[in-house]
């Protein structure tokens, strides 16, 4: 399988797109380099605006672009797109319902050397609990390319979560469909343990199944790309046949993929869960690998909390 | 321009008028900005009931959205909305909200509240105008203790930077905010100095002289490469004996005597 960061497969689909779509605009906060948003810049610089290392404004400037009748893609690290300009998403871009699409990279603990300032682990729930956001995180290099796509159909605001570090083309197959707000099935298992993961997630919870099975245990895989409007029908369905829920996120367990799939499952079908995700600290210093696997997101980690769990 | 004052006058009595209605809001800041909104929705943008659903137009940016009572006060006085509308301000089920909220009420083009946003918001619609290549202008009211937000000097030194001379600033300079005075709560002073610092071109105008303020914002329409701020010198509480330059009545509403008071000042019913 190849392997490309989200980020990469985001500047590309953008780069493409916005040769088609004139109404495309592209909105960065000096960081186009590392937000690959300097893809289309190389192809359209007409469209493509920078505002310096002021994330507020660029935020509600992307209102402006937006109500006067363009589709802006504003782009910066997660940290800042969520974090630093939340008011102006929630007062400005979300209240207006305004066709906004924040798409936001260096998500999560994989941002890597940087350290803890710069890994968002907190922006799928400050984003999740604003009314009017859809919130998106692709898994791989395809599922970026069709989502960036999909959200310039869509009317209204979107977050999506991008990463910096590279990951497995997953959806590498030739039926694969992205659809806004559906789930997909990456394997179904043969035990009664489901795995709902999200972002680069899917890929160790791929590696965690592998190992997993050497040991007499098979869970069934969905990828929840959108986060928020939640496919519920398609994870109800598979947690009534299982007895232990297992959420997967690079992100804290506040808040995020976990909460969101325990919101569901306690109203409508109560089931056992365990919450795989970063327990409520900050993020350090280290290689992505080293960081999955101290903060026991790495597929070996997710094999062994799995197998206690069952005990 | 007898007329226009006349428009200017039934605006206050409506602001004060609303405001006592929903027994909560801004009168101080509204009544420094009515002849400015004058100006503009009647000599200067061209927004009527034919291109008020257009998505590109000349559109106006209420960035001190707290001075809602002052805005649809003018959007009554176009047409855009009733004075029916104006008496539910605040209250539940009604589409003239606290503060403006765009889905609702017809004729605002952007919701604010949160200062120091609308700015920012004007420079976006300034850029997609530039890009089509057209000619409507933007047009935004910001408020001097607003002026305390860093956001603006963001979107300032964007417009600067992007050089939209199809955006037009007006600081509506009445010298209050909540606490007190600009220069006791946080000396942001000179504003038009730093404006000019920041690359723009600035115009100093009586804020309640509307022909004044008309031929600002006409003689901005001249100024290419740079953006322009109109500081519209201003009353907080204009027009209201007992409002006027009172800090206290940023955000409190007239009980029926103050009412009284404040419509008998403003020339009867």
């Amino acid at each position: 399988m190849s392997k490309i960061a989200t980020r990469e497969a985001y500047g590309k689909a953008l780069a493409k797109l916005a040769l088609e779509n004139e109404k495309v605009v592209a909105l960065d906060a000096d960081l186009a380099g590392s937000t690959k948003t300097s893809e289309m810049k190389k192809v359209t610089p007409e469209r493509h605006f920078d505002f310096g290392i002021a994330e507020a404004n660029m935020m509600d400037a992307a209102v402006g672009f937006a109500l006067n009748g363009k589709i802006p893609y504003a782009s910066t690290f997660a940290v800042f797109a969520a974090g630093r300009a939340w008011d102006q998403v929630r007062n400005s871009v979300a209240y207006t319902n305004a066709n906004v699409k924040i798409c936001a990279t260096h998500a999560g603990l994989t941002v890597g050397e940087d350290g803890a300032t710069h890994q968002a682990n907190e922006d799928i729930a400050l984003m999740r609990a604003i009314p009017n956001m859809t919130v998106i995180q692709p898994c791989d290099g395809i599922e970026t390319e069709a989502c960036i796509r999909a959200i310039a159909d869509y009317q209204g605001p979107c977050y999506v979560r991008m990463g910096r570090f590279a990951v497995e083309n997953i959806n590498d197959n030739p039926d694969y469909k992205f659809e806004i707000g559906k789930g997909v099935v990456i394997h179904e298992g043969t035990s009664p343990v489901l795995f709902v993961a999200t972002g680069l997630m899917v890929q160790e919870a791929l590696g965690a199944i592998d190992l997993l099975k050497e040991k007499g245990v098979d869970p069934t895989l969905i990828n929840i790309h959108t986060i928020k409007p939640l496919d519920k029908e398609l994870i109800l369905k598979y947690a009534a046949a299982s007895n232990l829920v297992v959420s997967l996120e690079e992100h804290t367990v506040i808040g995020g993929l976990g909460s969101a799939v325990a919101e569901t499952l306690v109203a409508e079908c109560p089931r056992r869960q365990l919450f795989i995700g970063v327990n409520d600290v900050f993020g350090e210093s280290g290689t992505p690998k080293q960081l999955l696997d101290k903060y026991g997101l790495s597929s070996g980690k997710i094999a062994e909390r799995v197998l206690a769990a069952l005990k | 321009m007898e007329d226009l004052k006349k428009i200017a006058n039934n605006m206050r009595k409506n602001i004060v008028k609303m405001v006592h209605n929903a027994k909560a809001g801004h009168p101080g800041g509204s009544l420094s900005c009515t002849d400015i909104l004058v100006a503009l929705y009647f000599n200067v943008m061209h927004i009527d009931a034919e291109n008020l659903h257009d998505v590109q137009r000349d559109k106006f940016v209420m960035s001190k959205g707290h001075a809602s009572p002052a805005l649809y006060s003018v959007l009554a006085e176009k047409g855009f909305i009733t004075y029916d509308d104006l008496m539910t301000f605040r209250l539940i089920d009604s589409n003239i909200q606290g503060h403006p909220n765009m889905l609702e009420c017809p004729g605002v083009d952007m919701s604010t509240g949160s200062l120091g946003q609308g700015l920012s918001v004007a420079v976006g619609m300034s850029l997609a105008n530039k890009l089509d290549k057209n000619e409507f202008r933007t047009y935004c009211i910001c408020g001097d203790g607003e002026c305390d937000e860093g956001q603006i000097w963001e979107a300032a030194m964007a417009a600067a930077h992007y050089k939209l001379d199809n955006l037009l600033m007006i600081l509506d300079h009445n010298g209050l905010q909540i606490d007190g005075r600009n220069e006791d709560v946080m000396n942001n002073a000179p504003l038009g100095a730093k404006f000019a610092a920041f690359g723009w071109n600035v115009f100093s105008v009586d804020g309640h002289d509307i022909e004044a303020v008309t031929a600002a914002c006409k003689a901005a329409e001249q100024v290419k490469g740079q953006p322009t701020v109109i500081i519209a010198e201003t009353v907080k509480g204009k027009g209201v004996s007992f409002m006027e330059n009172q800090a206290g009545w940023h955000g409190k509403a007239p009980n029926d005597a103050e009412l009284a008071i404040a419509l008998k000042d403003l020339g009867g019913e």
